[in-house]
């Protein structure tokens, strides 16, 4: 079985090394979803603490993840990047500490019920995570967390080895995928700066206190306030 | 501790300093400390080629004038300079019988009481990357079995050096990462803002700033970041797109 397991991992380390294999850090998810028993994983880049990109594939789940934390401003993956280490939340239904109260109902509602959040370390920074989840509770066994490690580290040698050979300026292609409305938060963060006076991010959080107190995404809050339907007051 | 002991904590203790962010020149201004405690000279100092090939001094075991002459007296001449180009050790048992050999050099060391120099050299992905000194103030060599240490403490200079520069390497890159993910965001923000100002949508808006950058022969990004910070008007960016085509300003 450990070798079964460690021939996985190798295999995502030479997807690694190759580089050049577009399906590379998709190869490293779906070996961590083949390792730890996982529903789904996705690697999150991020700078300054905030999500800038999703990469890895597509998956619903991570999608989902994705969105509620830039929604709230509150979830593992950007527990794991502020606080440099792993963050492991084995039932979101009942968990040990009581962090992230909305994100935790949001997640458990949509089917999200264990939750793995391992950041991309290179150097002194993290430059993402690497999210992992599960649709049933249940724990990392020590021996999967190891392997996590393992390639929370590949993935972060992938993806600087990817944007080493970019064009200067510019995101590796194979880095640039982003979820499609996210573009439009961003859109709708400039023009709520110019309705409302007020700086970029004091205009992200009204956008974002406005989804929450309204009970809607943020992407729909942002759609409308592109399309003009929406005009935030101040 | 026995002197074994010694060479053992002192290879475990640099190893361990060779980590993500340390400094390379503190570290191999330490190695050069080291050197002096575990091997019989009184100084010891690092030679490194620069870019250019030329050596530089980059560490030495204290920063007393005499030791750093010692280095620099050595750019065109002497053990450092000629175990570096040749790539073998270099060793002078009485540098006053090696006048001949490094006249500017020995006069130098020699002034400053130094009597004998073993050099060894640095080597780096098999190329020469420089030299470590170690001066002596009496005549004669080394103890023979002493030489692997001198070369070993060389390696570990040599390793500290490709780290720093595979460190180096990787902060630019994640550097280059980030502002690449924070420029996609700073171009969608411009376009809102721009859009908001002009009372255009933001598909107009991207066009718009496309061809001023364009016209300016500018980075899009470079524009999106100016007129995000208020370096950059939104009217000039929306007035320079009027019926005639010509920027304003």
């Amino acid at each position: 079985m450990a070798t079964d397991r460690w021939s996985i991992v190798r295999k995502a380390i030479e997807a690694a090394v190759d580089g050049a294999d577009g399906s590379a850090i998709e190869s490293v998810c779906g070996a961590a979803v083949a390792l730890l028993s996982l529903k789904g994983a996705g690697v999150c880049l991020m700078v300054d603490g905030e999500l800038r990109g999703s990469v890895g594939g597509p998956d619903r789940g991570i999608a989902l993840l994705n969105e509620l934390q830039l929604t709230l401003g509150e979830g593992p993956s950007l527990d794991a990047w502020r606080l440099g280490g792993a963050v492991l939340e084995p039932d979101l239904a009942a968990p040990a500490l009581a962090r992230w109260p909305v994100f935790s109902v949001a997640g458990v509602r949509s089917g999200v019920r264990a939750v793995f959040a391992l950041p991309l370390h290179l150097g002194a920074i993290a430059i993402g995570v690497l999210v992992l989840y599960r649709e049933r509770p249940g724990a990392l066994s020590a021996d999967e967390l190891a392997y996590g490690l393992v390639l929370a580290e590949v993935a972060a040698q992938l993806i600087l080895a990817l944007q080493a050979v970019a064009e200067p300026d510019t995101l590796h292609a194979l880095l640039s995928e982003q979820p499609a409305h996210w573009a439009e938060i961003h859109q709708a963060t400039g023009i709520v700066s110019l309705q409302l006076t007020v700086a970029l991010d004091e205009a992200f959080v009204r956008l974002r206190a406005h989804a929450f107190a309204s009970g809607r995404p943020l992407r729909e809050i942002a759609r409308d306030v592109v399309d003009r339907r929406l005009h935030l007051d101040g | 501790m026995t002197r074994e002991e010694r060479i053992v904590a002192t290879f475990v203790e640099l190893a361990d300093a060779i980590v993500d962010d340390f400094d390379v020149v503190e570290f191999l201004h330490h190695l050069a400390e080291r050197c002096v405690e575990l091997l019989d000279c009184s100084e010891a100092g690092l030679l490194l080629a620069d870019a250019a090939g030329a050596l530089r001094v980059m560490a030495s075991s204290s920063e007393r004038a005499d030791a750093l002459d010692l280095l620099r007296a050595q750019a065109e001449e002497g053990p450092g300079f000629e175990c570096h180009r040749r790539g073998t050790p270099v060793l002078s048992e009485d540098l006053l019988a090696d006048h001949a050999r490094w006249p500017a050099f020995t006069s130098v060391a020699v002034e400053r009481g130094f009597r004998s120099v073993h050099a060894v050299p640095m080597r780096v992905r098999g190329e020469a990357a420089g030299a470590l000194n170690l001066f002596r103030v009496v005549t004669g060599r080394i103890d023979e079995r002493d030489l692997p240490l001198a070369q070993g403490m060389a390696d570990l200079a040599a390793i500290a050096l490709l780290q720093e520069r595979a460190a180096c390497e990787s902060r630019h890159v994640v550097q280059q990462l980030q502002d690449a993910l924070n420029s996609r965001v700073i171009i969608e923000q411009a376009k809102g803002i721009l859009s908001e100002r002009a009372h255009i949508g933001v598909d107009d808006a991207f066009a718009r700033l496309r061809a001023y950058a364009r016209r300016h022969n500018r980075r899009l990004g470079d524009i999106a970041r100016d007129l995000v910070a208020g370096r950059l008007d939104a009217s000039s960016v929306d007035a320079s797109t009027s019926s005639t085509g010509r920027p304003r300003n």
